[in-house]
């Protein structure tokens, strides 16, 4: 029976027969051009004498476990391809990210199925191995028999990852492009998930994962990194790209990743940013790290009280970059002073025509300081039961919202 | 000035966030293995020996640094790069030759907490399985923040030893002298004394360990000057340790009647005629320090090995997340603490067979650590500088000539 798979390690050493079945080499290193085919092995390299030579994969009449066959036996010598991606080299024992299973993992062996095609016998990859049972082959590669390993390691649970899911971390910008990678699926993920494999990585792995990535997933999932992991990554970028993800950061966590720099740097990032997040992050950056003015978000949703229902609706459904994460809009007089926060669920019960007014309690709102400490922050959200805290400065005007999650990492940040 | 003000309290800052791993891997260096050795040189040689904790402070603090950089910059730890640059099987046999010494190292800090809590009376059979329980639970029920927090207090506990070292009134200005003047003695056994504590000073796991922990703890290449002197104030530290230890050793025993002694509560014991303190800070100090071994070689091990052979590790999962990581951890706690529990196990050949394999596994590690440490690919600016090479070759090659002498001379003792 004809052999329907094959492992890198078994790839490797495998005798290359000309057509008179005379053996010419033996296989090196196996390539894919992924911009012609992601799961084809588009080159063999064949080491014969003191040369390699490259095989193409339309060059192969037969492929087993016992060696490849030849259709044509005009082979070209080996040059380094800045299309290829080479498999010993670059992916094995190397990172990779693996979007489904959300971490990072090494590469120890690769998988491939043998299709046999109209006018050649093809090499596809198909999964990445990582466990124990590829260990085995690879320890083993080269000192027994194919066959014998391949026996040897049946009672073993395989543990592998499907290419489609397997994500190279490549440093290099230029060659990210010719080997046609693409951080679709990681942009894909939830930004806590991609926060995590970020955290996993080098510090090159991870400006390189950053880069790729659009600003916007780049800063959701650096929101969610450890503030000095942050700091570190945006100082390894290029400022211009620094400063593009930090506008696309909540000026909050933007003022919290700029505490973690050193003062010059900060400085130069500031600087960078458009004049309205500038100004807003500046006033945060007065705020003391551990106070109510240092949690709090300064993108809130506020209507004036003289408003009705309807038109609060209306300035929320406009308002879609911040509905997500704010269980409640907060009331205003003209002067800007707070009236008292109401959850967004009361606006969808009420009347549209009727007014905020008529919503309102009429026990005095529950707000905090912009200067206070964050222990009495914490203290109001559990005593209150809260999921937002308006903050408010000596003048009773609003500066800013604080919510549950901003309590939450405070907390957990302490542990 | 503010912003000079400004830019030393980021440094203050900065350094007190990176204070950890150095600092726990030199201290741990001092395990009931490190005890006896001292304690064994004072005994039998008085303050002759001192002079030689300022060359292994040296060689300490540039195996250690070259670790920490790696970790630094590159974000990975020892065995991911041995891994990356020199392939699977390199990185395997390493992984079983360390797992085999770090094995004998757990039994012999069980061994440690055996006898030094014999000397309270209480019997090995409840105080290392309850030992042994303490070390498991810790590990597997906590994550990292909290486990560093309890090994820098454990390392606080080592000034037991400079306690019980005042105490035993020792001759101050011998021991000055003595620790900057070399004497050498061409006499079998005070070279293999030499051999001994300069052998032992730098184990293969340390290397291991200081990369994982720069790594774990998230310090950077912009991190990087605080986390050196982090790392060198850790080499000072356990070499103060180590003086005090010998010192007390050298009032205590030497300077009524050198002797040999069997074990560190040997030693402990001889401080019985300096007060009720310094004989129990003694003990108390070997305790505290094999438990502390006890705990972190398992741990580190199993760091090791996962990382190198690509398996999920980290304190911060749970069993299910990483069955491997903390499998081999249980193991090595298990299997340690197990052995020193069978009547007539022989662990003075095991700990033999231990330096051994680490004298075996030293040269390797901190070859394949120099080599990759010198890749610009890798290192970038952070590369060793020509005449910085020129001292780590040098270190390295001192240091394992001299572990291979002790392989020798364990091998010998192995065979008799």
């Amino acid at each position: 029976m004809a052999d329907t798979f094959l492992y890198l390690t078994e790839l490797l050493g495998l005798p290359v027969h000309d057509l008179k079945g005379r053996v010419i080499g033996r296989v090196k290193e196996a390539a894919i051009v992924p911009l012609e085919d992601p799961f084809r092995i588009d080159r063999f390299l064949v080491g014969a004498g003191h040369t390699w030579l490259t095989v193409r994969y339309d060059q192969i009449r037969s492929l087993s476990l016992h060696g490849i066959d030849l259709s044509d036996e005009l082979l070209t010598p080996y040059h380094s391809d800045e299309y290829m991606l080479r498999l010993v080299r670059d992916l094995l024992d190397q990172q990779i990210i693996d979007a489904q299973g959300r971490k990072v993992v090494r590469v120890t062996d690769i998988t491939f199925a043998i299709r046999a095609q109209a006018n050649f016998t093809g090499l596809y990859v198909t999964e990445v191995d990582i466990g124990i049972r590829s260990i085995f082959r690879r320890l083993f590669q080269g000192v027994l028999p194919r066959t014998w390993i391949r026996k040897l390691q049946a009672p073993i649970q395989p543990r592998s990852i499907a290419w489609g899911f397997c994500n190279i971390i490549e440093p290099d910008p230029m060659r990210r492009l010719r080997l046609n990678i693409s951080p679709t699926q990681l942009e894909e993920m939830h930004p806590a998930d991609l926060a995590d494999i970020v955290e996993e990585l080098g510090p090159d792995a991870r400006e390189a994962l950053i880069t790729s990535l659009d600003s916007e997933a780049a800063a959701e999932a650096l929101s969610e990194v450890d503030p000095e992991i942050q700091a570190s990554i945006l100082e390894s970028l290029e400022t211009e790209k620094a400063a593009e993800i930090l506008e696309e950061m909540s000026p909050n966590q933007a003022a919290d990743v700029l505490q973690e720099m050193e003062h010059a740097t900060s400085e130069e990032l500031l600087a960078e940013l458009d004049a309205e997040d500038k100004t807003e992050v500046e006033e945060l950056l007065e705020y003391g790290e551990h106070t109510a003015g240092g949690m709090m978000n300064t993108e809130y949703l506020s209507v004036p009280e003289s408003a009705t229902v309807a038109e609060a609706i209306a300035s929320l459904r406009a308002a879609t970059d911040l509905s997500d994460s704010l269980p409640t809009i907060q009331i205003v007089r003209a002067d800007d002073t707070l009236v008292d926060q109401i959850p967004v669920t009361r606006l969808f019960l009420a009347d549209a025509s009727a007014s905020i007014k008529e919503l309102l309690n009429d026990d005095t709102p529950i707000t905090v300081r912009v200067d206070s400490k964050e222990s009495r922050v914490t203290e109001i959200f559990d005593r209150y039961n809260l999921l937002s805290l308006p903050v408010v400065d000596a003048q009773s005007k609003l500066v800013g919202v604080i919510t549950a999650d901003d309590v939450i990492s405070v907390l957990r940040g302490r542990r | 000035v503010i912003a000079a003000l400004r830019r030393f309290r980021y440094h203050i800052a900065v350094f007190f966030s990176v204070i950890g791993p150095g600092f726990i891997t030199a201290v741990v260096d001092n395990d009931a293995g490190g005890i006896f050795t001292y304690s064994q040189a004072g005994a039998r040689w008085g303050y002759l020996p001192l002079w030689t904790l300022l060359p292994i402070t040296v060689l300490l603090v540039v195996t250690q640094e070259m670790c920490s950089r790696m970790g630094a910059v590159t974000g990975k730890g020892l065995s991911d790069l041995i891994r990356e640059e020199f392939g699977l099987r390199t990185t395997f046999v390493l992984m079983a030759l360390l797992v085999l010494a770090n094995l004998t190292n757990v039994m012999a800090n069980f061994a440690g907490v055996a006898s030094s809590l014999e000397l309270f009376h209480i019997s090995r059979y409840f105080s290392v399985p309850l030992a042994a329980g303490v070390v498991w639970l810790l590990i597997v029920k906590s994550n990292y923040e909290r486990v560093e927090r309890l090994f820098l207090f454990a390392c606080s506990l080592y000034i037991c030893y400079i306690i019980a070292g005042i105490a035993v009134k020792p001759d101050w200005k011998e021991a000055a002298i003595y620790s900057v003047k070399p004497v050498l003695l061409f006499e079998p056994s005070y070279l293999q004394m030499l051999i001994g504590m300069v052998g032992t000073s730098v184990a293969p796991w340390m290397q291991f360990f200081l990369q994982a922990a720069v790594v774990e703890k998230g310090v950077t290449a912009r991190d990087y000057k605080e986390s050196r002197i982090e790392v060198i104030v850790g080499c000072i530290v356990m070499s103060i340790i180590a003086f005090f230890i010998i010192v007390a050793c050298a009032g205590a025993i030497w300077s009524q009647q050198p002797r040999d002694i069997n074990d560190a509560t040997d030693a402990a014991l001889a401080l019985k005629p300096f007060g009720p303190y310094a004989y129990l800070l003694f003990a108390a100090g070997l305790f505290n320090a094999s438990l502390f071994a006890s705990s972190i070689l398992p741990l580190s091990t199993s760091y090791t090995v996962c990382e190198g052979l690509g398996f999920e590790s980290g304190v911060n999962k749970t069993f299910r997340e990483a069955p491997i990581f903390y499998g081999l951890f249980t193991f090595l706690v298990v299997i340690g603490a197990a052995t020193i529990l069978i009547p007539g196990f022989p662990l003075v050949r095991m700990i033999l067979l231990s330096q051994v394999i680490n004298g075996a596994l030293l040269p390797l590690v901190l070859g394949y650590m120099i080599l990759l440490v010198n890749k610009k690919r890798l290192m970038k600016e952070w590369v060793n500088s020509p005449l910085y090479n020129m001292i780590a070759w040098a270190a390295v090659i001192f240091m394992s000539g001299l572990t291979l002498a002790l392989v020798g001379i364990s091998l010998r003792q192995l065979f008799e």
